[in-house]
């Protein structure tokens, strides 16, 4: 069949339309076939079931945050809650300082809890060690060589990578054995205080604040620090009692009891006053050991970079318990509250970097360098909402949801057909092309930028409908009033396009930019709403450029539509534009003259 | 529907008019009248804040099947965990609402769950509990106001640009506020809950409101530029005939929009109950009903207004009055069309109306060209073939 030539240039229009779609699930079958897409929208909270918690930062008077520090802290509460064994959960920041949490189920209260938690890093000399294994004989002494850790060596090189070899190589094997095995503290508890815990109690309140030398513990390393309270606390202390350990308090300036937040390395302390504050890192990686030539040895270890403060501290501290007995040669780095890591010193570091090695993977490095550099973030959050949905309330919601959809375009079908006649046809094939791809983006942006359909979502897709719709309205009516005008209908069609395409434009614009602004500033569930409104703003455009008008056009061919049909809702009779034309004497007659001759007659 | 495309046609070649830019003191009053009951409700009334600006939490129970008491069973279960709160109890088909003023603990949180999934022999899966900050209001306010400061320079600035004149900047954000002012008075004469999603309503009828306005701004650019060229009308008559050719989009728009809305609202009414899809569509329904209206009653005139002070329209209306009455004068003496007979298919419209579609053909009664009364003329020339 030959193609009209009216129709070349519309139908290459549609082709482009057509291959746009193929395009689109095109994409998603594959993300979908071969990636780790779903072939359905992602569903947000309120549609799911699930939990959502909305955190703000706590601020102190005239305390400002950057969004840098924001960052941080989705970065450390996703932490939290990927740690505390939660799948699938979501983090993100909103508004520019709230944190939201999205979790599907219902967390217990100390998860929520623990996500509110400041996150503050302190580094505390040990001073004393004890096994924290509920039972005496587990693991600890069977797997006494492989638990990763320990010990420590750190190199006073300069950044540069090469010159951090020896300690750690020369230290590794014995070190391990003996920050594992603690236990000459740890098995007789009272044996080594006893002594030291003469002159005490009063002692280090007193002094807490200035633990200088000349007050009665020397240093942070002094055993005075360690009071009989002290003592009774360590061994009441269960670390595998959450409660116990979420009531541990972490005061500067004061001795701590604590555990050690490493399940390979289950140990409890006693730990000095902090000496070095998390903020006093400035940086801290994780990176394979390089041997001589820089090749790497496959020995992981954690880098850590000071500030200047932080050198100075770092260089006392270590200087002061490299010489000293295990377990006061250690230093432990206390992260809320408790030790993530306790290495010994195995050398006086002045330079401002160190290093810690032991049995990291490449996983457990990065945790540990991940959790050192956060761990300058001295804040901690608010819980501004918490909202969970039971899944039978979100899938209801959501069954009833589609169900309004569903009747609101039927309504909008039956309308149109009733206002056009066949060309709400063309109305309803719109729609249907432009529901097809905002289905398609919907679960492609859920795919790669984790966007979830809310209940707001749904609202701002069904109420989309009417936008879309009037797109087509504003042409159609355009195409009449130029059929009024008394002209032809492949002419009116294409006049009528020129003039409704401006209005759709602008109108569509300003839809944008509002949807734009709602976007940008708004919070929580608005976002889901102005997302759904500047996706169907511009499925809108696209729908209509490349749809609607190149069908518009090619029906103006056909003999149905192109002769005014009664039923093609375009008939020039029913139009009042029937006795247009050539009227004889040189003289066209159009609607419009004649009316303004009326009209100034009346 | 004859009548219907009838009426499309009449409002489009003028032939009917609704007056409404000329008896914009009409519209005035009655939106005055609107905007002060509105006022009313806002400051007497006051708007019933949700809880979400309030700060306490919410507990919804679904489907629950004996509604037995169900008030007095869901004030002894929140009994149970903290005695004496002050708990409102509402239901819908199938689900109780539970409302207290207390912000609770997750701990809590739990704790009252498990006692009303105990009291109405549910589930804990089927109960939704939310918790919300006392703060947590006041920061989405806070970022609503903003992005309204936002949205509101953005959008005057893309107007000014696109129609080249800031005075449809004005008239559309006075509609615009006209229409924000009203909604949230219905609100609070109506004694809506305003939630957060409510909000999100109330700021895409900014988004809407403003989409209807430069819709029929379009038209009236498109027909005073007209009316500038030829002369033949006034900025008022030539913004009029726009809104009146754009009242038959005005409504299909508003009803397509609504129908959905409005689909939303019955369900989300009989079967959802109170929650984000209802509130929503709530003031969406309020806003494009009413965004519809200041459009072609508030928008439209209050430009004209603004226009019409300007030296150019004043000439313009000038010429405008003359051409009119020369056309008048003609008319008079040359009243030719309006007898002619014919047969009209609307049957009810007036005899001018008829036989202006009658197609008079007859050759002795139409108003002929001043070139043509004055002798013979060139006849039009058709275009060579190759031409065409």
């Amino acid at each position: 069949m030959a193609i009209n030539p009216h129709n070349r240039g519309p139908l290459r229009t549609l082709s482009v339309l057509v291959l746009l779609i193929i395009g689109i699930y095109g994409l998603l079958g594959a993300v979908s076939t071969w990636g780790t897409a779903q072939r359905t929208p992602k569903l947000g909270l309120d549609l799911q079931g699930g939990t959502q918690l909305i955190l703000t930062p706590k601020l102190e008077k005239g305390q400002q945050i950057n969004q840098g520090q924001i960052l941080k802290a989705v970065d450390i509460i996703r932490a939290r809650v990927n740690g505390s064994g939660v799948t699938e959960a979501e983090v993100s920041t909103q508004g520019g300082k709230d944190i939201v949490v999205s979790l599907p189920g219902t967390p217990d209260a100390a998860t929520v809890n623990s996500l509110q938690k400041s996150s503050q890093l302190r580094m505390r000399a040990v001073l004393v060690a004890a096994s924290a294994a509920p039972t005496p004989t587990p693991t600890p002494t069977s797997t006494g060589s492989s638990p990763l850790k320990p010990s420590t060596p750190a190199t006073s090189a300069p950044k540069a990578t090469g010159t951090a070899t020896t300690a750690p190589k020369s230290g590794f094997p014995s070190a391990l054995t003996a920050a594992t095995k603690p236990a000459p503290t740890a098995a007789t508890p009272t044996a080594t205080p006893l002594a030291t815990a003469a002159t005490p109690t009063a002692t280090p309140l007193a002094t807490a604040a200035t633990p200088a030398p000349g007050a009665k513990p020397k240093n942070a390393s002094d055993l005075a620090w360690v009071t009989p309270a002290l003592e009774k606390q360590l061994a009441g202390l269960n670390c595998a009692n959450p409660k116990q350990v979420e009531a541990i308090q972490d005061i500067a300036s004061q001795p701590m009891v604590t555990c050690s937040s490493d399940p390979t390395q289950p140990e409890k302390y006693i730990l000095g006053p902090a000496e070095v504050n998390g903020d006093q890192i400035s940086n801290a990686t994780s990176d394979q050991q390089t041997g001589q030539g820089g090749v790497s040895n496959g020995q992981w270890e954690v880098r850590l970079d000071f500030n200047g403060a932080g050198t100075t501290a770092f260089c006392n501290v270590t200087s002061r318990i490299v010489s000293l007995p295990d377990p006061r040669n250690r230093f432990g780095i206390v992260l809320d509250n408790q030790v993530i890591s306790a290495p010994s010193a195995q050398a006086s570091l002045c330079a401002g970097t160190a290093s810690i090695t032991g049995h990291f993977t490449g996983v457990s490095a990065k945790a540990l360098a991940d959790q050192l550099k956060f761990g300058a973030l001295p804040l901690s959050f608010a819980l501004q909402t918490s909202d969970q949905i039971s899944p039978t309330l979100g899938g209801d919601q959501l069954a009833r949801g589609l169900i309004a959809g569903g009747i609101g375009l039927l309504l909008v079908v039956a309308y149109s057909l009733f206002q056009y006649r066949a060309l709400g046809l063309v109305t309803v094939s719109s729609l249907i092309i432009a529901g097809s791809m905002t289905y398609a983006a919907v679960t492609l942006f859920g795919w790669s930028q984790g966007f979830r359909l809310t209940m707001a979502g749904v609202t701002g897709l069904i109420v989309s409908i009417g936008i879309v719709a009037d797109s087509f309205i504003l042409y159609f009516e355009r195409v009449r009033d130029e059929v009024r005008d008394g002209r032809a209908l492949r002419a009116a069609v294409e006049t009528g396009w020129g003039r409704a395409r401006r209005t759709i434009l602008i109108s569509d614009a300003v839809n944008f930019l509002a949807a734009v602004v709602l976007y940008a500033l708004a919070a929580s569930n608005v976002r889901g709403f102005a997302f759904t409104l500047m996706l169907t703003t511009i499925i809108d455009i696209v729908v209509v450029f490349l749809f609607t008008h190149p069908l518009l056009s090619i029906l103006a061919n056909t003999k149905f539509f192109g002769q005014g049909h009664k039923w093609s809702g375009l008939d020039p009779n029913r139009l009042g534009a029937r006795t247009v034309t050539y009227t004889g004497r040189g003289r066209v007659t159009i609607a419009a003259r004649r009316a303004a001759a009326e009209g100034n007659k009346s | 529907m004859r009548s219907f495309s009838d009426f499309g046609n009449d409002l489009y070649t003028g032939k009917r008019s609704n007056d409404f830019v000329g008896r914009q003191k009409t519209w005035y009053a009655v939106s005055a009248i609107l905007l002060v009951l509105a006022t009313i409700g806002l400051f007497g009334r006051g708007l019933n804040i949700g809880l979400e600006f309030r700060g306490g939490s919410e507990f919804r129970i679904s489907s629950v099947t004996n509604f037995n008491s169900f008030e007095a069973r869901a004030k002894t279960a929140l009994g149970t965990v903290n005695p004496g709160s002050n708990v409102v109890v509402t239901k819908t088909t199938d689900t109780v609402r539970v409302q207290t003023e207390k912000f609770q603990s997750t701990l809590q949180t739990d704790k009252v769950k498990s006692a009303l999934a105990r009291e109405f022999n549910v589930g804990v899966n089927s109960i939704s509990a939310n918790t919300i900050g006392p703060s947590w209001g006041a920061s989405v306010s806070q970022q609503a106001i903003t992005a309204l400061i936002w949205f509101l320079i953005l959008v005057s600035l893309v107007l000014a640009a696109y129609f080249r004149t800031w005075k449809m900047s004005i008239a559309a954000l006075i509609a615009l506020a006209h229409d924000l002012v009203i909604t949230i008075g219905i609100y609070a004469l109506a004694g809506f809950e305003v939630t957060p999603a409510s909000v999100i309503g109330f700021l895409t009828i900014l988004g809407y409101s403003l989409y209807d306005t430069v819709v029929v701004f379009d038209k009236v650019r498109e027909n005073t530029q007209e009316a500038e060229g030829n002369g033949r009308l006034s900025f008022s008559q030539a913004a009029n005939q726009a809104v009146n050719q754009t009242l038959v989009r005005s409504i299909n728009t508003s009803v397509v929009a609504l129908l959905p809305v409005a689909s939303i609202l019955g369900i989300g009414y009989f079967l959802l109950g109170p929650g984000t899809l209802l509130d929503l569509s709530l003031a969406l329904f309020v806003g494009i009903a009413v965004g519809t209206y200041s459009s072609i009653f508030i928008a439209t005139p209050v430009l004209a207004d603004l226009r019409e002070r300007e030296p150019a329209m004043q000439e313009l209306k000038k010429r405008a009055t003359r051409y009119q009455a020369t056309q008048a004068r003609k008319a008079g003496t040359d009243p030719s069309e309006s007898d002619q007979g014919g047969t009209d298919d609307a049957g009810t419209r007036d005899v001018v109306h008829a036989s202006s579609r009658g197609g008079g053909t007859a050759s002795t009664g139409r108003p002929v060209h001043r070139n043509v009364q004055s002798g013979p003329r060139n006849q039009p020339k058709r275009p060579p073939k190759s031409k065409r």
